[in-house]
């Protein structure tokens, strides 16, 4: 079973690496941790404490959990002006977020008649990942330069405190066959967030219609920050091609675009 | 060694994104008989090798040191994930640090539609995990994956690797 180590591989990419999964809010999150400490003890628990961290948003946020504060606001319940700080926190950036998007991107979406809820699902995941990958990469600082990446069901945001280590590889899958990559990128710290419909029952909303969004196949954005990323990528989703001037007016932020015919536009910050 | 993990995460998400479109309308539990079972380790094998006590960066760092001097090869089987399809369970076999092939070893197979949609599927996802051996990915963002299937056996069949 056993043979000699493959020195080359070994060679050009040294640095310990670890990954860890758990599966919160509906979705497989994966935090990859790259550096000296990555496989042992300390990091495991700053992985699991971002775990938890997750899992109390969850906890806070779900629409599924009936009893939930956001699951209250929704029927009627409670008022958001009462709710939790974190919960008044996330409708204030969705008010910022519908504004930035011209309304492509709403957190007050029709339910089946008509009622406009609150739903901040599409602004929490983003918000929530970046933080709990904050908390990591703040308390693996302390104790030596690690690289961090977390994979949140596609959605992806890295940070690099090495400088010896090299850029995450991070592939943007085709929506027409999910064997292949329409882009490869090379990132240290950023964020990439792609929308899309193919791979999940529920649909993202157009909020103008209250109808599912149709335009493309796929809207990937890549920004510095996983929250925007994500925001801007379902709103470009929303729009379609008529999002193209919009997108490029967001300020370093890049973008990819795939539409119903497999045509691929890539739009640079 | 790194470059299976780089491969393997890198799979992942297409993984799992395939899986769970495929299988979309298979929404049951594990089918009859194919009880979960792992044939190494268990289910929490990624803490394992790991101490429970007091961090100490020095040992942790020598313990790296250790675990991938090993484990360039063999065959390497995931704990069965229970997923809304039920059991998946893959084996991959390393050879010199390099995937050579990724196999569903357990998967749902309750009736005819399951069947069919494994008939296709599985090939697929085989094929993927080795083709990515070689696109050096670490992550590949897509649309929102809501399952967990594929990720959790390979992320065990990777943990093991490791040890």
């Amino acid at each position: 079973m056993r043979r000699a180590p493959a020195s080359t591989l070994a060679a050009l990419d040294p640095m310990p690496r670890r990954a860890f999964v758990a599966q919160i809010m509906g979705l497989p999150i994966a935090f990859h941790v790259r550096g000296p400490l990555a496989r042992g003890a300390v990091v495991e628990k700053a992985v699991e404490r971002a775990f938890d961290e997750l899992r109390a948003d969850d906890d806070l946020f779900s629409m599924w959990k009936p009893d939930s504060p956001v699951s209250r606001i929704r029927d009627g319940r409670d008022s958001l002006d009462d709710a939790p700080l974190r919960i008044r926190r996330v409708a204030a950036l969705c008010d910022e977020a519908r504004q930035r998007t011209g309304g492509a991107f709403s957190a007050w979406l029709p339910d089946g008649h008509g009622v406009p809820r609150f739903d901040p699902t599409g602004l929490v995941k983003g918000w929530a990942v970046e933080q709990a990958l904050r908390g990591v990469v703040a308390r693996l600082d302390r104790l030596g330069a690690h690289d961090v990446l977390v994979n949140a069901g596609g959605d992806i945001a890295v940070r690099c405190s090495r400088t010896d280590t090299p850029d995450w590889a991070i592939a943007v899958e085709d929506p027409r066959d999910r064997r292949r990559v329409v882009q490869r990128l090379e990132l240290r710290t950023g964020a990439v967030a792609t929308s899309g419909t193919a791979a999940r029952g529920r649909h993202i909303t157009d909020p103008s219609t209250g109808e599912p969004a149709n335009k493309l196949l796929s809207a990937t954005v890549i920004g510095p920050e996983l929250m925007w990323a994500d925001v801007y990528a379902t709103a470009a989703f929303v729009l379609g091609r008529s999002g193209l001037g919009w997108l490029a007016t967001r300020p370093a932020h890049a973008a990819v675009l795939v539409d119903h015919d497999g045509s691929v536009t890539t739009i640079r910050g | 060694m790194r470059k299976i993990v780089t491969a393997l995460m890198g799979t992942l998400s297409g993984l799992v994104l395939l899986f769970s479109y495929h299988t979309s309308t298979a929404e049951q539990a594990v089918p009859g008989g194919a009880s979960p079972e792992s044939a190494a380790g268990s289910s929490q094998s990624s803490s394992e090798s790991l101490n429970d006590g007091v961090p100490d960066p020095t040992e942790a760092t020598s313990e790296t040191e250790d675990s991938s001097a090993d484990a360039m090869s063999g065959t390497f089987t995931g704990d069965a994930a229970e997923t809304r399809y039920g059991a998946v369970q893959v084996e991959i076999t390393v050879e010199d640090g390099v995937i050579t092939s990724s196999e569903a070893v357990q998967y749902p197979n309750r009736d005819h539609h399951d069947q069919r949609i494994n008939a296709y599927a599985v090939p697929v996802l085989n094929a993927a995990a080795v083709e990515a051996q070689s696109a050096d990915i670490d992550a590949v963002s897509g649309a929102t994956v809501t399952s967990l299937a594929y990720a959790q056996s390979l992320q065990s069949a990777i943990d093991q690797a490791f040890q």
